[in-house]
């Protein structure tokens, strides 16, 4: 048997469980997380028999494609369901799976009292099918059919408890602004099919052997394509301006956070600019703005990372940024690419890990998510603490384990970039890993280390911190060690480096300052972000109610006043328009109908009182009707 | 004499009963000026019919007569059968298509 | 003689709907299955015709042609191309639904009121709407079409006017008073086209001599029929008016949400899904065909109207507080993208437009008829007074939630198809336009879910409490529908097979031929 022909089974395995589960109702309430399980871990165990398959080859030929059908064709236009399975998305893959499949057992304990679990392993099921779908197209309007199916499951999920109206509204919100990113890509898809008349990957894209059609088309193009790309990519991948969704995304149950809104499908934004390196690298300019954007990006999600008490919204202010990193060196070009990609899976691995951590602890505080009322929980969740503490590690970029390898060269590269650009870009990096340090070591200080600072609730009843079980504590282990591990095996030796490059190209660049002065920089802010994070949270006592705090702090409290910003002017001004539309077409469009028929009416009237049944009044106009036209007909005689 | 004449006599007979149709209330008024009109249209079609020199004029005289015959027969019997309902032979009274 | 195969598909139903108008009056139930077999039947035969219509084959199959009135030239002529058998099909498709989703809809009151609902005739108007249809879409004598364009705006008429929700928030003599205006407006803005559009079909006549789409086209082609500038413009507006009432475009579209918001859920797809589809279709195949060269001539200014219908649709669904109301400014936005595919003129516009058509039509009897089953739950309009619907009801829910994805066009899903394809056929010749009509995507989006939140997620409301799930009856018609949605989404390639052939003939009588990309331009 071909392996192109597993790849549609990849998708079809978890669709098949969104399906059974979706249609089966109730009669699948008993194992319908065990089939959603199986099925995730069989599509993780195709991509591992594929994985073997490239590794087979020789690097060059590491592309596997499958055409399964005609999917849109029309005069001029063609679009095909195909797939394209090559060393970027292998890797996707293996990530999306592998996480996935650990999220899933993870869920089997999260939700074991949650009524609608089946249905919950369906909407997961959905997602990995979408998000493979994504990642595996061989087109971009295949793409965007997983593109905005992980964004139905992302708003299904999020919304997962839909009888809290927060949870509602917060998937309705990230419903929306991924739209908005939507709209970006449809219309990069539309340019791209007016400009070289195909969006398919392989004739426009191109190999590194021989260069697609990319190239061909005038800077102004290819920059307007990679503008509106990059829209999408902010949409998906929550960068400034569009990130807003994130915060609020944190309603979905922990699992959720953890697969779709940290380690996936928030990423896909930068699988989005790597795959289209071809596009970016002919539109410097636009490249530009794709580095500023990562740059802003990952000093804002960690600034607001630094202010929330909510663990979740730490951890999502956490995401953004460091997503951020990953979209700065998407957007040095082939310079950054790898290492964006290599910071993906490391973070894939530490950031599911610290958020299910979360969710652990969360499970055993009955669902408290305000850090001020933790502290002290290391006694209690040794497990929960041991995993949480190496993702930690990993995630603030501890010399030897996964986030330090991918981290550094991020700002290496961006350094490398030369001119006033890379000192810049450098500087920001350098300055968010220090704020990552110190907002991370908060985060474990005010959950795991001082005095316990948990009260009963109204209803009396006292948190009892406790581990949670085996099925849940398992998948964090093996995604500690990930974190731990993973950076060393793919960097030492560049091994990751060497498997990608065939895809996306790599050069060094020339860096103003040596990779052995950025590390120990990267060391140093580090411990400077964790010091002082240790002399605020970790000598003194933590206020169970937060201190008012700096402008800043509470500007950061509130997303940096984004959203008042949305509310002010999209929320407020929108209900205007509407309103005022409505009124518009009711008073002015109607009106005009209206009118006229009451026109009408109001004539009629008029001329119904001619008819006043007198016969002499009609002797009148009949005499006076003679007259006229004896008048007129003479009249015409006479000229 | 000349025949002119006769035809200022018709306009005038006309003019007489026109404006009796029109000022006059009662139907039998009325009537009797249509009937005026009637004969003055009459006397105008003898009076061409003799300057022309044909007979066209004269023929559509009698039929005019026939008309008028027929009219006087149907009009006074609605009249004499509105003035039995209504006690009133005021053509302003039956102004609705109804008793 | 072959047996008269278009014919048949429209008499079957109107022959039906005397039928159904016949049983006597305790017999309600029977004449309801009576309808309910006689559309199944007539889409049999629908499906007969789809079969054997050959993609590649001569431009008009299945043709019939007799002679009518000779005076006028005036012949019976049918004939079908790929646009008309899809819409044929699709019309056969929705009646059963739309039959057995209006099952209670003509059920006598209960105590208490005295009006009187003629069962039978509820169901006989349906099937008499859909023969007159059936018919407008396979007519090729432009007089033929114009008769059944007007005469199924009677039928219509009585099913707005004398068929209601059972429950209305100020009771029975307001909902009445409401319904009836509603009626009177449908009819009189519709009239008003007709006569307008009348006064063009005498002009086609003057001009031409006979009515045969056919010959006129084929005279316009070979140049042998000359029309003079301005006359072409003026017979192409009196027919594009009344195209543009009837499907509606902005600003002429106030009629629609008063008629889809009064009338009960099954009639308001029957208005948009159907009825109003033989305004875009006439669109494509007598504005582009009789008129090419007015056609170009209008076409910016139609573009911009288009555009305003999309984003003034889509906005005006937003400010709605009444379930009925926002799907029919959605579907005034959705016709925006239809009107706009069509006068692109580009083969993905036109594909995409013809697509349109048909995947709006299922879709949105899904989300309306769902609707309409909500509705009867609770007998309220209004979106506010519902909320967690989906905790009581998650199948209702479920199907409510896939209408309204397939409404703001999720991939995946069949609308998603086509509205790209629009969007796409636009953009290459219009860039700014099709630009500006993907801010409908958003707004979309943003009606769909505010919709959905506001009614289905949230704490549970008292009055909901009780709700039943979907009953076999009503999954029996959603369930259908949302695989045909899926399916259509998934593998839309039967539709376009037969559609494209149509369209490349459409595009060939405008003289225009598709934008070249880029790239390839400059080689």
């Amino acid at each position: 048997m071909n392996a192109e022909n597993l790849i549609a089974l990849l998708i079809a395995a978890p669709l098949l469980g969104a399906a059974v589960l979706l249609v089966g109702g109730r009669r699948l309430d008993a194992v319908g997380h065990w089939v959603g399980t199986l099925l995730s871990a069989a599509s993780f165990v195709i991509g591992v028999i594929l994985f073997a398959d490239l590794l087979g080859k020789d690097a060059e030929h590491r592309t596997l494609t499958q055409h399964l059908f005609s999917w849109i064709p029309v005069e001029g236009f063609q679009a095909d369901v195909a797939f394209r399975l090559d060393q970027l998305s292998m890797t996707f893959v293996l990530l999306i799976t592998g996480v996935g499949s650990l999220i899933h057992l993870y869920s089997i304990g999260y939700m074991e009292h949650d009524e609608r679990r089946r249905r919950f392993f369906g909407y997961l099921n959905l997602f990995l099918a979408a998000m493979l779908l994504l990642v595996l197209a061989d087109n971009y309007l295949l793409l965007y059919v997983g593109w905005e199916g992980v964004g139905l499951a992302s708003y299904l999920l999020i919304g997962f408890w839909q009888h809290k109206p927060s949870a509602a509204t917060a998937a309705k919100k990230a419903f929306l602004v991924n739209r908005v990113g939507d709209m970006g890509l449809s219309i990069a898809i539309m340019l791209m099919f007016t400009t070289f008349g195909t969006f398919a990957f392989g004739p426009l894209l191109g190999t590194h052997a021989e260069p697609g059609l990319a190239g061909g088309a005038s800077e102004g193009k290819l920059t307007a394509i990679a503008l509106m790309l990059l829209l999408a990519a902010c949409g998906k991948s929550a960068q400034v301006p569009l990130q807003s969704w994130l915060g609020d995304a944190m309603e979905g149950p922990t699992p959720v956070s953890a697969l779709i809104h940290a380690a996936t499908m928030v990423t896909a934004g930068v699988y989005l600019i790597v795959r289209s390196a071809a596009i970016f690298n002919a539109a410097p300019d636009a490249q530009l703005v794709v580095t500023v954007v990562g740059a802003v990006t990952l000093l804002f999600g960690a600034i607001v990372g630094c202010a929330k008490d909510d663990i979740k919204k730490a951890l999502a202010g956490s995401t953004m940024s460091q997503i951020g990193y990953m979209v700065l060196a998407a957007g040095l070009g082939p310079i950054g690419y790898v290492f964006a990609i290599m910071h993906l899976v490391t973070h894939g691995f530490f950031k599911a890990g610290l958020f299910l951590g979360a969710g652990s602890v969360m499970h055993g505080m009955n669902d408290e998510v305000d850090m001020r009322k933790y502290g002290g929980l290391r006694t209690y969740m040794p497990v929960t603490f041991i995993t949480f503490g190496l993702g930690y590690l990993a995630i603030i970029g501890f010399p030897g384990l996964s986030g330090f390898f991918s981290k550094d060269k991020i700002i290496e590269a961006a350094f490398a970039k030369g001119g006033t650009e890379g000192w810049i870009l450098g500087g920001a990096a350098l300055l968010g890993a220090a704020i990552t340090a110190y907002y991370m070591t908060r985060v474990m200080l005010m959950t795991f280390f001082g005095e316990k600072r948990w009260q009963p609730d109204e209803n009396g009843n006292e948190p009892h911190p406790h581990e949670s079980p085996r099925v849940m504590t398992i998948p964090m282990i093996v995604l500690a060690v990930g974190s731990v591990f993973g950076g060393a095996i793919f960097g030492i030796g560049d091994r990751f480096l060497h498997w990608l490059e065939p895809v996306t190209g790599h050069s060094h660049g020339d860096s103003p300052v040596s990779a052995l002065t950025v590390t120990l920089a990267t060391v140093v802010v580090l411990v400077i972000g964790g010091a002082i994070a240790y002399a605020q949270y970790g000598r003194r006592p933590v206020p169970a109610v937060a201190p008012r705090g700096s402008l800043l702090t509470r500007a950061a409290r509130r997303d940096l006043l984004q959203d008042d910003f949305n509310h002010v002017v999209l929320v407020r001004g929108g209900e205007h328009l509407t309103r005022s539309l409505v009124y518009v077409d009711h008073t002015l469009v109607d009106g005009v109908v209206n009118g006229t028929a009451a026109g009408f009416g109001g004539l009629s009237g008029r001329l119904r009182r001619v008819q006043n049944g007198f016969a002499r009044s009609y002797a009148v106009s009949m005499f006076g009707g003679v007259a006229l036209l004896i008048a007129a007909t003479l009249l015409m005689r006479a000229v | 004499m000349n025949p002119v004449n006769y035809l200022y006599l018709a306009a005038l007979l006309f003019t007489i009963g026109a404006t009796g149709v029109l000022i006059r209330r009662n139907a039998i008024v009325v009537f009797m000026c249509i009937e005026l009109m009637l004969n003055a249209c009459n006397l105008a079609f003898v009076t061409f019919s003799r300057m022309h020199g044909n007979l066209d004029g004269q023929i559509i005289a009698f039929f005019t007569m026939v008309v008028a015959a027929a009219e006087v027969v149907v009009g006074l019997a609605i009249i004499v059968s509105l003035f039995r309902t209504r006690h009133s032979a005021s053509v302003d009274d039956a102004s609705l298509m109804k008793l | 003689m072959s047996f008269p195969l278009l014919t048949a598909t429209a008499v079957l139903p109107a022959v039906g709907a005397i039928a159904t108008a016949a049983v006597p009056a305790a017999r309600r139930t029977a004449a309801k299955w009576l309808a309910l077999l006689v559309s199944l039947a007539t889409l049999a035969l629908a499906i007969v015709v789809l079969v054997r219509f050959d993609p590649d084959g001569d431009r008009y199959q299945l043709t019939e042609s007799h002679a009518w009135i000779k005076a006028f030239g005036v012949r019976y002529e049918l004939g079908v191309d790929g646009i008309a058998v899809a819409l044929v099909a699709l019309t056969a498709l929705l009646i059963p639904f739309i039959i057995l989703a209006g099952w209670h809809d003509a059920d006598p009151l209960e105590t208490g009121s005295r009006r009187w609902r003629p069962t039978q005739g509820f169901f006989a108007l349906i099937l008499a709407v859909e023969a007159m249809v059936i018919i407008s879409f396979e007519a090729t004598d432009v007089f033929v079409f114009y008769i059944f364009f007007e005469a199924m705006l009677i039928p219509m008429y009585f099913l707005i006017g004398g068929f209601g929700d059972r429950a209305h928030e100020h009771g029975e003599k307001a909902a009445a008073t409401q319904r009836s205006y509603a009626a009177v407006k449908f009819l009189l803005y519709n009239l008003v086209g007709g006569l307008i559009m009348l006064a063009a079909v005498i002009g086609v006549y003057v001009v031409a001599g006979n009515f045969s789409l056919q010959e006129i086209a084929q005279a316009r082609a070979d140049g042998s029929l000359h029309m003079a500038t301005s006359t072409e413009r003026w017979l192409f507006l009196g027919f594009f008016f009344a195209f543009a009432v009837k499907a509606p475009l902005w600003p002429l579209h106030t009629w629609l949400p008063n008629a889809m918001g009064e009338a009960t859920a099954p009639v308001a797809v029957l208005i948009t899904a159907v009825v109003d589809k033989v305004g875009t279709f006439a669109m494509l195949r007598f504005c582009l065909q009789l008129f090419p060269e007015a056609s170009k001539w209008a076409t910016p200014v139609i573009l911009v109207l288009a555009l305003i219908s999309i984003i003034y649709g889509a906005l005006l669904a937003v400010g709605q507080r009444d379930i009925k109301r926002l799907v029919a400014y959605a579907s005034i936005s959705h016709f925006g993208f239809i009107i706009m595919g069509i006068f692109a003129m580009t083969s993905q516009g036109q594909s995409g437009a013809t697509l349109y058509m048909v995947n709006h039509g299922i879709s949105t009897a899904a989300l309306m008829l769902v609707a309409g089953f909500l509705i009867s739950r609770r007998g309220s309009r209004l979106i506010a007074d519902y909320g967690g619907v989906q905790k009581v009801a998650p199948v209702l829910a479920g199907t409510f939630l896939i209408g309204g994805l397939a409404t703001l066009s999720l991939p995946g899903l069949a609308p998603f198809v086509s509205e790209f394809l629009v969007l796409v056929g636009t953009f290459t010749r219009y860039p700014a336009i099709g630009i500006i009509a993907t801010f409908g995507i958003v707004l979309a989006a943003l009606y769909t879910l505010v919709l959905y939140q506001r009614t289905m997620t949230g704490p549970v409301k008292a009055e909901v409490a009780k709700m039943p799930d979907l009953r076999v009856r009503e999954l029996v018609v959603v369930a259908p529908l949302v695989v045909l949605l899926i399916f259509l989404g998934v593998y839309p390639k039967p539709v376009t097979d037969i559609v494209n052939p149509a369209v490349r003939q459409t595009m060939s009588d405008v003289h225009q031929t598709d934008p070249k990309p880029e790239v390839e331009a400059a080689k």
